[in-house]
């Protein structure tokens, strides 16, 4: 098993000497997870609150649906982007397959049930605490679910790392709409394939834990902003 | 103001953040892309031209795929048969052959079959299968895998019988199969630009050799404009062109890797 060894030597050679195509590479990576990210939250989060506090037929059914797709497969997420913006698709008139652009839409429709799902948890728990208050506050329904995100925005910290955790670490979907082209749409993990499929399995195992440190920064970011926030809240 | 920007960072999604420069997107086989062939050749050609060469590299059979969905301009795969068949059907302009290089097959040093200095690709083929030693397979409708198949055929074997026992089908790339083909000890036939630049040999090496029937010829296709009319007619047409000139030609030869020539240009002299 040297070539764990030979690996970490690798990873640290290549963060230190700045290579310029990890920069590139990484950047993107960044770039399109936290993007797609962003759009899953903002998509995700208020289906959540919605799900979480509205009563009506076939809710459970909806549940079962919302908690399923968590599990999306990438690669069918990818063929089914693929299908729609390849030129011979309905949307290949945007031109939109093998760019980042694509990427983020295969990303975000990954991730917005995982938002989505966790952030109707979450926000149902709260509610059933909170809801005799609202009832005597006479609240509508979108006041309520306002209220209910923002208490929980520390917990929906959480929910937005978990589906950035998901984007930033898949290949499948990716390598199918973004096509893994040098210096355009190749991120870490379609990176990470390219090496396995050369053989290169140090550079490849190398490239592995530098995402997972850029994760650990992510997350680490993250934290400290929420620390810094809630500290303030309880001064 | 607002509207502007927005307008702007529209422009930029849209465009995948490229502006200027002229792009076309080429369709490829793996080996011309895993063997570093277009690291070396792309930078002349853009250096020349100004023009920026897109490599989406998979498997020739889906890389025809995604051509005849008219998501390429420009088709680079070696499956003679299957290229016509992409031209007859008005996908491709013009079919040209490009280079060659050849199949081998490797296997482990202990080697099991005994095949090792054979050049008889079929009988080598015949003897893993009779030995009960494993055989890994691309099984992913590549022209690799085209081209096994075909050997199979003419071997008198039918390996199917054996999938999942000795004949192990990766449904994978070509780095991929060595890998899992060098992980389990089986016999694996790859392209020899591939197998040379590979670099998780461990004690693997080339056993047979040498057989008329392991050729592997490349040919390059621009896609048609009349099925695609997407396509960067005139780009494409530059770059299909230049691969094929003498320049693009003495390119190619001039590839080495640990000094050996990976790809022996043939294309056909106007």
């Amino acid at each position: 098993m040297q070539s764990i060894g030979d690996a970490l030597q690798l990873a640290l050679h290549l963060v230190l000497s700045g290579d310029a195509d990890l920069v590139e590479i990484v950047l993107l990576s960044v770039q399109v997870s936290i993007t797609a990210s962003v759009v899953a939250l903002t998509i995700g989060l208020p289906i959540g609150a919605l799900v979480a506090v509205a009563r009506f037929r076939g809710r459970s059914a909806v549940l079962v649906v919302m908690n399923a797709l968590m599990g999306l497969p990438p690669v069918v997420v990818g063929l089914l982007v693929y299908l729609h913006l390849s030129r011979s698709g309905p949307l290949g008139f945007l031109g939109l397959l093998y760019t980042p652009t694509a990427m983020i839409i295969a990303q975000t429709i990954l991730i917005t049930p995982i938002v989505a799902a966790l952030s109707r948890q979450l926000i149902e728990d709260l509610h059933a605490e909170y809801a005799p208050l609202f009832r005597s506050l006479c609240l509508t329904r979108l006041q309520t679910m306002r209220a209910l995100l923002w208490d929980a925005r520390y917990s929906l910290i959480t929910v937005g790392l978990a589906g950035f955790g998901r984007a930033v670490a898949e290949v499948g979907a990716v390598i199918i709409v973004g096509g893994n082209i040098d210096h355009l749409t190749r991120v870490m993990t379609t990176a990470i394939a390219l090496e396995t499929s050369k053989g290169e399995l140090a550079l490849a195992l190398a490239l592995g834990m530098i995402l997972l440190v850029l994760a650990l920064l992510v997350n680490g970011a993250v934290q400290a902003v929420r620390l810094g926030a809630q500290r303030q809240a309880y001064v | 103001m607002k509207t502007k920007l927005t307008a702007m960072a529209m422009a930029v999604l849209i465009s995948g953040g490229a502006w200027a420069q002229e792009q076309i997107i080429v369709q490829s086989t793996t080996s011309t892309a895993n063997s570093g062939l277009y690291d070396y050749l792309l930078p002349i050609f853009q250096g020349k031209t100004g023009i920026q060469v897109n490599v989406v590299a998979v498997g020739t059979g889906q890389a025809i795929k995604n051509a005849q969905n008219c998501d390429g301009d420009v088709l680079l795969v070696h499956a003679k048969a299957s290229e016509q068949k992409f031209v007859d059907a008005g996908y491709g302009t013009q079919r040209t052959d490009l280079m060659y290089n050849d199949f081998v097959i490797v296997g482990p040093q202990s080697d099991p079959a005994g095949v090792s200095g054979m050049t008889d690709a079929q009988a080598a083929l015949a003897k893993i299968a009779g030995s009960g030693a494993l055989f890994a397979s691309r099984g992913d409708d590549s022209g690799t895998h085209k081209k096994e198949l075909a050997l199979w055929k003419t071997s008198g074997v039918n390996p199917a019988e054996g999938s999942g026992a000795w004949y192990r089908e990766t449904g994978s790339g070509m780095g991929a199969t060595l890998n899992a083909g060098i992980g389990m000890g089986a016999y694996v036939m790859t392209d020899r630009a591939t197998w040379i630049k590979f670099a998780n040999k461990q004690d693997y090496t080339v056993q047979v050799q040498g057989d008329e029937d392991m050729f592997n010829q490349y040919g390059v296709i621009p896609v048609n404009p009349e099925k695609c009319p997407s396509v960067k007619v005139e780009p494409a047409k530059t770059f299909a062109d230049w691969l094929v000139s003498e320049e693009g030609q003495q390119a190619i030869a001039a590839y080495q890797v640990s000094g050996q020539q990976l790809f022996f240009p043939n294309a056909p002299k106007n």
